[in-house]
């Protein structure tokens, strides 16, 4: 047997309703239709009345949720894409993020991103928003890069009580496949060792994980060993497995897919330079998709994001430094 | 004959029903009025922190809703809500707490004025971007009919300038395709900050937009009290019915400014002069004489037991502790482990 990163999102959300009465999934074309990609096949038949469709309103979507996340159900949002969470951002950064703060009353829901660029999606359906949101107080954002955290971390979103911006990449839903479902899991905020190595850290998040482990394989044919480290969620941010590492290997390249001005490759840079800097054997370095839209044509889209290329030729250059 | 004696006594009934209900809800008029008017003092003298926002001139269409409801029931108010909120049941004191920044109060100073509430009793802590709290509500109400509770309501208001936002129409019609049982109440009170209602839509009247959204719509005239709490108690009733979302859009005119801050030199004098400008608790003052259902001397006693409640509230929280930044935790999420930094400790 072997099941798809987005099958196991299929699979989360499945034993999340089975188990727990006050989960819901609301969304656009969620219901009978399954999903835009399927990720909620089936669900709407298995759970009647739990898996509502929703008016093309992505403010009062988000809207929903924190209220009847306030009334104590768990809410899944599936927005169609990630991109689209830009209509429902009111809410959930100034609505969803603020609430426990502001009146101590927790707001546990799931905000499903299908996030990332697949070949031929363009500017409005490729984007990944992990930094946008990061950036606000009172949100978890988890970047699941295996199917194994597609599917245990997901339960820990609907299990968490506050709102978690869940980046699934739509590169990885149908590429990435695993044996089973896993039995056991990292807790969230921990980041996870990859592969290991002593030459050079490379930090990843999301689909560039697999980009940043074909460096270490190639990279390995040439006598480097390249450490990768997953963050799994990018806030919070483990800086302690990324410092550990780089203690190790004294050198540091940041991967994400997401645009350069600031985000999490800066972050983690910034924390790695302030609190590590007498870790580095070199300046640390970063590479970030181009500071453009995310262009249609598959010419243009594999040079504007970091590909396995592009992040070999980074790593070298470091290791010569 | 029998039927007959039986007619008087069912129209004594509803007469004496409505009287009650008016006396209540001018009462909490006039509590309103009075704890703002304490308030806009307070910020005269710098004793406030930030902004002061009154309802003046909408207490009427507040207090009918916030009467209406009950409790079990959702209301989310917006700015110009105060006697919406102390009919729907908030003490004094969580006004005057959030206002001065008690840290005893529902938002521990960590938020203020107008932005305060108890959500675990139904009653939303507004957020400041218009429309947004409209959804919520439909959520809340989603939630007990997944609970499979029934018999509910969630009342909100917004002002004429909320309804120009894409919030608005995206949970007017969300509460329209889910039939919840909403009564979204407009004031439409001319101004949204400085900008005249010509600005705003072009519609002949708010409440024709109703039919384009497919939910029932009413008009009232926002400085009658008696009509507000007729028209707004009747939408309530229907939205309890079953008969799914109800948008109820009053008529009146600001009194004050959008905030103390603002002198309001904007208003169109005669605007003020028209009947849409009256001083909905000097129309209710004056319909309670004029049909002897009290005299000048009761409600000269109201008053001055509103005072003695709004004073008694502010001297007690001007003894209370305001918010310790170090006793502060700094910590956005309820799960504390997942908090930014926290290996640091």
């Amino acid at each position: 047997m072997s099941i798809t990163y987005l099958e196991a999102i299929r699979e989360a959300q499945a034993r999340a309703l089975a188990e727990d009465p006050r989960v819901f999934v609301y969304g656009q074309d969620v219901g009978a239709f399954g999903g835009a990609f399927k990720a909620t096949k089936n669900l709407a038949r298995e759970f009647p009345g739990r898996v509502i469709d929703a008016p093309l309103s992505e403010d009062a979507i988000i809207g929903a949720a924190i209220g009847a996340a306030i009334e104590g159900m768990r809410p899944i949002i599936e927005m169609q894409f990630a991109d689209f969470s830009s209509v429902g951002f009111n809410q959930i950064v100034n609505h969803a993020a603020t609430f426990y703060w502001r009146t101590q009353v927790p707001c546990p829901i799931t905000i499903r991103l299908p996030a990332g660029g697949t070949s031929g999606s363009g500017p409005f359906h490729s984007q990944s928003m992990e930094t946008i949101y990061a950036h606000y107080p009172g949100l978890v954002v988890m970047t699941p890069a295996t199917v194994e955290d597609a599917y245990s971390m997901l339960l820990d979103a609907v299990a968490i009580d506050d709102p978690v911006i869940f980046c699934e990449h739509k590169y990885l839903y149908y590429h990435l496949k695993a044996d089973e479902l896993p039995k056991e899991a990292m807790p969230t905020g921990k980041a996870r060792i990859a592969r290991a190595g002593r030459d050079l850290t490379i930090v990843a998040y999301s689909a560039m994980v697999h980009e940043a482990l074909a460096v270490a394989q190639e990279l390995a044919t040439e006598g480097s060993e390249v450490e990768v480290v997953d963050l799994r969620s990018v806030k919070p941010l483990d800086t302690d497995t990324v410092m550990a590492s780089v203690a190790r290997t004294g050198r540091l390249l940041c991967v994400g897919e997401a645009w350069p001005w600031g985000g999490v490759t800066a972050e983690v840079i910034a924390r790695v330079a302030s609190e590590g800097f007498g870790l580095l054997d070199a300046p640390p370095q970063r590479l970030n998709a181009k500071d453009t839209p995310i262009p249609y044509h598959p010419n243009l889209w594999t040079v504007h994001r970091p590909t396995a290329r592009s992040i070999a030729s980074a790593a070298r250059n470091l290791l010569r430094l | 004959m029998v039927q007959t004696v039986v007619g008087d006594a069912e129209t004594n009934t509803a007469e004496s029903t409505l009287r009650n209900e008016y006396l209540k809800a001018f009462r909490w008029m006039l509590l309103a009025r009075t704890l703002e008017e304490k308030l806009a003092g307070l910020y005269r003298a710098g004793k406030i922190h930030g902004g002061v926002y009154l309802g003046k001139g909408q207490e009427a269409i507040s207090v009918a809703l916030g009467q209406m409801l009950r409790k079990g029931d959702v209301f989310a108010p917006l700015i110009r809500d105060g006697a919406g909120r102390l009919a729907f049941g908030e003490p004094v004191l969580d006004a005057v707490r959030t206002y001065l920044g008690s840290s005893l109060g529902p938002m521990r100073g960590r938020d203020g004025n107008v932005h305060r509430g108890r959500p675990r009793e139904g009653l939303l802590a507004m957020i400041s971007h218009l429309g947004a709290m409209i959804s919520v509500v439909n959520g809340m109400l989603l939630a007990r009919r997944f609970k499979g509770v029934s018999g509910i309501v969630g009342g909100t208001c917004i002002g004429e300038g909320g309804t120009s936002t894409g919030a608005f129409h995206e949970a007017l019609n969300q509460a329209a395709v889910e039939k919840l049982p909403l009564v979204l109440v407009v004031a439409n009170n001319h101004y949204a900050y400085s900008t005249p209602s010509s600005r705003q839509f072009v519609c002949r009247n708010l409440v024709d937009k109703a039919v384009g959204y497919g939910v029932e719509g009413h008009a009232v005239d926002g400085t009658d009290l008696s009509a507000c709490l007729k028209i707004v108690g009747d939408a309530v009733a229907r939205a309890r019915a079953g008969h799914g979302p109800q948008l109820v859009i009053a008529r009146l005119l600001r009194l004050c400014g959008h905030g103390e801050h603002d002198d309001a030199s904007y208003i169109d004098p005669q605007l003020k002069q028209s009947p849409v400008g009256r001083d909905c608790l000097k129309v209710a003052e004056e319909h309670l004489t004029r049909e002897k259902w009290s005299d000048l001397n009761t409600i000269e006693s109201w008053r001055n037991e509103a005072v003695r409640i709004v004073e008694e509230a502010i001297a007690t929280v001007q003894r209370e502790p305001a918010p310790d930044p170090f006793k502060e935790d700094w910590c956005a999420l309820s799960a504390r482990h997942l908090r930014e930094g926290h290996q640091q400790d």
